[in-house]
């Protein structure tokens, strides 16, 4: 019946995961309204015309064939390394780190493009691997360049949270491409004994701090320990209904630090409660959950791995930053996806969402063509 | 390890794909269940706990300290007040960069080095949320410069409150005491909040101290919403604070001031009090610090100004300073003869001294044929010697406490001495000695072992004057009633009146310190208190071991109105130093402004006020140590310098004399440079032991 009123073009978007987002992304302009005193400006609305923009970029990625790609893959890595090397012979110092590219109409961050580049050239190199070499050796090699480049240029940013985003979205595709379980668990446990020597040599005084505090945040309550500690008091503050829209004392009288940003999810929390946190929580899974199918139903290696990839990079977003607002990661600047102001990683995650789009597409044309 | 395995196909990475997207989802499953379980914990378990921390975010109690109850002085004039004006403060605990916050306000509230190292001792023993007083008395410009930078700097208040203010600083600093912030014993005795609030002041000497009770009054309170930067939102609800209660004084402030100031550069102490109520209407003590400048703490330089005055600024001398009484016993002395049966008549000649035994006690003339209103007048010793070695001892001792001497009054917020007025029973608890008859002729003159204070001098001539037996009072309203009448008749009262009379209207020894109004006469008695044994006269030499110089008197001589005692610590000759001191504050009594005259022209050789000299003497100190000074203690360490300034002039007072005295003794031959005591080579009677021999203080009283 639907079909015969609206074009089928638009029919065939999937809407199922498009109106969840749009109306997470909602809330976040709700909860951004409020954290600036019931003002539209500066937050609200921008951060729907952010959603909107590149949502018509997601739209446009979308429509982008298979083949276009696996093309662009390769290019599109080599031309984002060159940037982070760039970055680091000019790039602007702000906030201590050295990420952003001054382009003239904005600042580009190119560890944010990294994260689905990552992701887009380990799928091709998967999917140009014969399937016998997963399981050697000798793969090993090219994917320790693939990845280490850039992770180690992010990190030497320094930026620790993107860094880690990039290793471990290239790390979920290398797993997800079936290489042998068992060196998984070797590295996990690697990674455990290591963790606490990197932790002594490898990170900054302030990195190390914000583990610590982690670990103890009430040691320093009006110091380092401050973010998580006005975190918790905004969320455990809020009890199962919320102090009701507007009326988050955390946020609007600047105990809440970053409300906009990072800690947009406990402004949120402290307004509208358990079932405020629970919504975002359901709706985010409905997102994944939709991610995850698509990886399954795809044609292809190539597209299995792309989507799976992309649904994990926003995954791991949401995820380290609502464990950080709850007090569960140390604190790493990372945002919360639609609902935390920014336009850098919304672009990323539409750039995410547009291409498992794509991949919906490709399987759903594979199956129209009949299989 | 690596090798490869047999098949890898297509479809085997195809299930293992399967299989992980299954794991990587149940992983995504898991952490939202995760999360959704750790929010519901914080968010509804611990609700309770972030709620309050939250509202203790959001709303903030701030006391505001109470307006401290005025002092006023008889006519109403306040001594202390309280003065609206802008003050900063530092709350050590939420200071972050200690040298750096001290740096900038320094900077914008052009702090000189010596404040800034003042502030940082502070800094260094304050601890916790007590507060800090970084400035007060700040005007509007200073203030707003700070509030701008406040978010830089936390830790930092800025505030409007009310200081305390005495308007006539120095003049009543040990008369009144002063008011600091509490310390941490303060704090642990008086567990609450108010203490600690930044501006908040205690009493920490003298009356403020004793009424802190009544003067502290109800702190008000305002909750406020505030943001994370301390900046208000919105008021929620206020209480003023409720003042505290007024304190009226029996003290006439301007005479008060004017005493003060007439001290001068000597160190003295002057008391005067009211013949017929016993009202204290002036007791000051100089130098004396300035009670302004302490209650926002004791400076370095400050404190090494405090502690290098040989004067002793901290010691307040007119009820802890004990001197011995000299010839100003003397008076007091007749009526106990009187008593008696020595008939004011009698004729005692003077051939110079006065022999007892192999011994011979000098005075200071040849005064020949003197009754007793002559020997009053004259203060000839050989007279009261005489009289003395003929009544016994015993007899002047009851008389003497009678009057006040060696007696302690209820007077509120003064720690008194009430030093010692001798009798054998005390000789022999004290030294465990037997009292010999020298004993006796020294008490007599006021020496040896005798002291007393220069508020009970005071008290002694107001009953004398007036010959009813007043208390002294300090607090109006609460006025000490008169003890039971004095055992004197009017006749024994008038020997000693006439006696008086003569010293200052007649051919006596301060003759040169009659008053010059109108027809006003005034009566005293001039007394010279002997420091220690001395080589040569008293009035030359070392300012330590010059002679006390004292003067009682009081006036109208008709009707008795205002009773006096001065002393002048190493002034010499009572009629030198004390007595002119004891006319000009009379005077003022009668004609400020005549007497007004004479202080300014005074003053200007002086160098100004005392607030003004103290002043210039703290930039010459700031000047010269910088900030090398020594730190100050902290409010014991204060109470400590203080009791040790006592006992230094204490062990002058008594026993330096006797102990000398008793070296003197101990050397029994002419080889002996000094030409006092007269005592015969062969002073065989007197024990050699460590008593503590009298001989040696036939004192001088001109």
């Amino acid at each position: 019946m639907a079909r015969n009123l609206v074009p089928t073009a638009i029919a065939k978007e999937p809407w199922e995961v498009i109106v969840p987002l749009f109306v997470l992304n909602t809330f976040g302009s709700v909860v951004l309204y409020s954290a600036a005193g019931g003002h539209l400006r500066p937050w609200a609305l921008l951060h729907e015309i952010h959603f909107v923009v590149f949502l018509l970029m997601a739209f446009a990625i979308s429509r982008l064939s298979k083949d276009f790609f696996k093309l662009m893959a390769f290019p599109a890595y080599g031309a984002i390394v060159a940037l982070l090397v760039l970055v680091e012979l000019v790039g602007a110092v702000k906030g201590g780190s050295q990420r952003w590219l001054d382009v003239g109409f904005m600042q580009l961050q190119p560890s944010e493009l990294m994260k689905p580049a990552i992701v887009l050239v380990l799928a091709r190199f998967f999917d140009m691997m014969p399937p016998a070499m997963t399981r050697t050796w000798r793969i090993l090699v090219p994917l320790g360049g693939i990845v280490g480049l850039p992770a180690l240029l992010v990190m030497m940013q320094p930026d620790l949270g993107t860094g880690l985003a990039i290793t471990v979205g290239a790390a979920v595709v290398i797993f997800m491409a079936g290489l042998p379980m068992w060196w998984f668990l070797g590295a996990g446990g690697a990674v455990l004994v290591a963790a606490p020597l990197a932790f002594f040599t490898l990170l900054h005084g302030y990195q190390r701090d914000r583990v610590l505090i982690f670990i103890n945040p009430e040691s320093d309550p009006l110091g380092k320990g401050y973010h998580i500690t006005q975190s918790k008091i905004a969320i455990g503050s809020g009890g199962f209904w919320g102090k009701g829209f507007g009326n988050g004392s955390q946020s609007h009288l600047d105990y809440l630090p970053e409300a906009q940003t990072d800690f947009a999810f406990a402004t949120m929390a402290e307004e509208w409660g358990l079932v405020g946190g629970i919504f975002v929580l359901a709706i985010f899974l409905w997102v994944f959950r939709w991610g995850m199918r698509v990886a399954q139903n795809a044609p292809d290696r190539f597209s299995s791995l792309l989507a799976a990839g992309m649904t994990f990079t926003i995954f791991f977003y949401m995820a380290i930053n609502t464990m950080m607002v709850l007090g569960l990661a140390p604190v790493v600047g990372i945002p919360l996806p639609f609902i935390s102001h920014g336009g850098s990683s919304m672009m990323t995650n539409m750039i995410c969402i547009g291409t498992i789009m794509a991949v919906d597409r490709w399987s759903k044309r594979g199956s129209a063509l009949g299989s | 390890m690596f090798g490869e395995p047999k098949h890898v196909s297509t479809g085997i990475l195809r299930n293992s794909f399967e299989r992980r997207a299954v794991l990587i989802g149940g992983l995504q499953a898991g952490l939202g269940v995760l999360l959704a379980v750790r929010m519901g914990y914080i968010g509804v378990v611990q609700n309770a706990k972030y709620t309050t921390a939250s509202e203790s975010n959001r709303v903030n109690l701030t006391l505001i300290p109470p307006r401290r109850g005025l002092i006023l002085d008889r006519n109403n004039i306040p001594l202390a007040a309280n003065r609206s004006d802008y003050r900063v403060d530092l709350i050590p605990e939420r200071v972050v960069d200690v040298d750096k916050t001290i740096d900038v306000l320094g900077d914008l509230l052009q702090l000189g080095p010596d404040r800034r190292q003042d502030l940082r001792d502070k800094m260094d023993k304050a601890h916790g949320f007590q507060p800090v007083e970084v400035a007060s008395g700040l005007n509007w410009d200073q203030i707003a410069a700070v509030s701008v930078r406040l978010p830089d700097m936390p830790g930092v208040i800025a505030q409007r409150g009310f200081s305390r203010w005495y308007e006539t600083g120095p003049s009543v600093g040990h008369l009144i005491g002063y008011v600091g912030p509490a310390s941490a014993a303060d704090y642990e005795k008086e567990h609450i909040p108010l203490l600690i609030t930044p501006g908040f002041k205690i009493g920490k000497d003298g009356l403020e101290k004793y009424f802190e009770s009544i003067l502290r009054g109800e702190p008000g309170a305002r909750r406020a919403e505030v943001t994370a930067s301390g900046k208000i939102v919105r008021d929620l609800e206020m209480r003023e604070d409720v003042p505290g209660k007024t304190l009226k004084l029996t003290v006439n402030g301007q005479l008060q001031d004017y005493a003060s100031r007439r001290i001068g550069l000597e160190s003295a102490a002057v008391v005067v009090i009211d013949c017929l109520s016993g009202d204290i209407l002036a007791m000051t003590s100089m130098p004396c610090f300035d009670p302004n400048t302490f209650s926002d703490g004791i400076g370095r330089i400050e404190w090494k100004m405090l502690n290098e005055d040989d004067h002793i600024p901290l010691l307040n001398k007119a009820v802890r300073g004990l001197y011995p009484p000299g010839s100003t016993m003397k008076p007091m002395a007749t009526l106990a003869l009187q008593q008696h049966g020595v008939d004011p008549a009698e004729r005692v000649n003077c051939p110079g001294g006065y022999r007892l035994g192999n011994r011979f006690f000098r005075c200071d003339a040849v005064h020949g044929l003197v009754d007793m209103r002559t020997a009053i007048e004259r203060s000839c010793n050989t007279y009261f010697w005489t009289m003395a070695h003929r009544v016994g001892y015993d007899a002047i001792a009851p008389v003497a406490r009678l009057l006040g001497l060696g007696q302690e009054f209820k007077l509120p917020g003064t720690a008194q001495r009430y030093g010692t007025i001798p009798d054998p029973a005390w000789k022999m608890r004290r030294y465990k000695q037997e009292w010999t008859v020298a004993d006796s002729l020294n008490a007599s003159i006021g020496q040896g072992y005798v002291s007393v204070s220069p508020l009970q001098l005071a008290v002694m001539v107001s009953r004398i004057a007036s010959g009813k037996n007043l208390n002294p009072s300090l607090v109006f309203g609460l006025q000490n009633p008169p003890g039971p009448a004095l055992p004197f008749t009017a006749e024994q009262l008038s020997v000693a009146h006439d006696g008086m009379f003569r010293v200052v209207n007649g051919a006596g020894t301060a003759t040169a310190s009659r008053l010059q109004v109108g027809d006003i006469k005034m009566a005293g008695k001039t007394g010279t208190a002997q420091v220690r044994r001395l080589v040569s006269r008293g009035h030359v030499g070392d300012w330590k071991t010059r002679d006390h110089s004292l003067f009682i008197c009081y006036a109208p001589t008709d009707a008795p109105r205002y009773a006096m005692s001065v002393v002048v610590e190493h002034g010499t000759f009572g009629a030198r130093a004390a007595a002119p001191i004891a006319r000009d504050v009379m005077t003022f009594l009668f004609d400020p402004a005549k007497a007004l005259d004479t202080l300014h022209a005074l003053e200007k050789q002086w160098g100004g006020t005392p607030a003004e000299r103290m002043q210039a003497k703290y930039r010459i100190f700031a000047a010269q140590y910088g900030t090398s000074a020594p730190k100050v203690g902290n409010d014991a360490a204060v109470a400590a310098a203080i009791t040790k300034a006592d006992s230094s002039e204490a062990a002058v007072d008594t026993n330096d004399i006797n102990s000398e005295a008793e070296r003197g003794e101990a050397s029994p031959t002419a080889a002996q440079p000094s030409p006092q005591p007269a005592a015969t080579p062969s002073a065989s009677t007197v024990s050699p032991g460590p008593a503590p021999a009298p001989v040696s203080s036939p004192t001088t009283t001109p």
